[in-house]
């Protein structure tokens, strides 16, 4: 066991997140998926911090998590508006700029 | 350095192993559970758990602060938003098999196979002599918190005042999507609401609850009418209706005496020198 295997998992949960974003319809499930994939970044951050031995790693996994907050919480209110006039939470429906 | 990571211990203990394959393995399902799960409120409940587990992996990793942290925002705050919103949105409001364009599920698994292959590897090639010699220096004896605190607040304080930046606009872009402009005096009254309620509606009381005379109150059993019939109206939206057992009826006031004996409880009431 070393830290190769903290590595390893969080490039799986990445990779996890990111065949969820390409698969999933549903836009809250969408950003679930994207939540995913920058925990697993923040878990890689805080390995190379440790295997630096600096806490600079640290930091920047807390810099991403507010950016995630901020994220979040913007990208649901648009959720709500196009469900609010479209009636639909769905990824495909959301395609006017298509026509 | 070199001295420095040539001192540093490559293998992890024991007890870090035992969490990391305890936890690991959770994760992993509860990422896999979040993308493979119809429902959506289950999707939300494996990412917590998933989020739970790298808690616990900061703490373990020497980053106690973020490993709190992550539980209080993420599974806590974050992921009670994404709860709020799905259940704004409606939760039968689940993804749709129909795919948009044709074999993008295969491909997008097979691209995520070879992806984790590849980078997995690459990863793991790479840094199998990874040394881990751990934050203790950086603290300096002065424990997890001091230490990012003092960079915070030295080397990314402009990182940190424009994150303040960033989360304003992101509170004010919040209050501007989700706002709903209504015109002034477009109100409607409690008189307007009452007539229209009485007017238009064809039912303006309460639809029937459920399990109503029936042996059960769950939201499955449909009401029963006083003939014994099913009410359709007080059917759930998005349950199969379930067969209901009627309550036993009281045939005749002689046959069963006492309401306690009629009810069967335990302690039958003094009798008042009535028919018995």
């Amino acid at each position: 066991m070393t830290l190769t295997n903290y590595l390893v998992l969080a490039a799986i949960l990445f990779t996890i997140g990111a065949v969820g974003v390409l698969v999933r319809r549903n836009a809250i499930v969408v950003f679930m998926c994207v939540e995913l994939m920058l925990n697993s970044a923040n878990l890689t951050l805080v390995t190379f911090a440790r295997a630096n031995g600096t806490v600079d790693g640290q930091v920047m996994a807390f810099f991403v998590m507010v950016v995630a907050a901020a994220e979040v919480v913007v990208g649901l209110a648009i959720i709500m508006s196009i469900y609010r006039t479209r009636r639909s939470a769905s990824v495909d429906d959301a395609n006017l700029l298509k026509y | 350095m070199s001295l420095l990571a040539a001192a540093a211990p490559v293998h992890l203990g024991t007890g870090e192993a035992v969490v990391f394959w305890i936890l690991g393995p959770i994760a992993l399902a509860g990422a896999l559970g979040m993308v493979f799960s119809r429902n959506a409120v289950h999707s939300a409940l494996f990412l917590v758990n998933t989020m739970l587990s790298l808690g616990v992996f900061y703490v373990v990793q020497q980053a106690p602060f973020l490993g709190a942290v992550q539980i209080i925002v993420y599974t806590g705050a974050i992921m009670i938003l994404f709860l709020f919103v799905l259940m704004l949105v409606g939760r039968d409001s689940s993804d749709s098999v129909v795919e948009t364009l044709r074999g993008q599920r295969v491909a997008a698994i097979l691209l995520g196979i070879g992806f984790a292959g590849l980078v997995g590897a690459g990863i793991a090639r790479a840094t199998q002599h990874l040394p881990a010699p751990g934050v203790e220096k950086a603290q300096q004896g002065s424990g997890n918190i001091p230490a990012i605190a003092e960079l915070l607040f030295t080397r990314y304080l402009l990182a940190f005042e424009v994150t303040s930046a960033l989360l304003i606009t992101a509170a004010v872009g919040a209050m501007v999507l989700a706002h709903t402009e209504r015109e002034p005096g477009s109100r409607q009254t409690q008189k307007e609401l009452s007539r229209a309620r009485f007017l238009n509606n064809p039912r303006p009381q309460t639809l029937p609850g459920p399990g109503v005379f029936a042996r059960g109150n769950s939201v499955a059993l449909p009401a029963l009418l006083p003939d014994g019939t099913v009410s359709e109206e007080s059917f759930a939206t998005g349950l199969e209706p379930q067969e209901v057992e009627e309550m036993p009826r009281p045939t005749g006031r002689a046959e069963l005496g006492t309401p306690d004996d009629a009810l069967g409880t335990l302690d039958p009431a003094p009798l008042d020198g009535g028919h018995r």
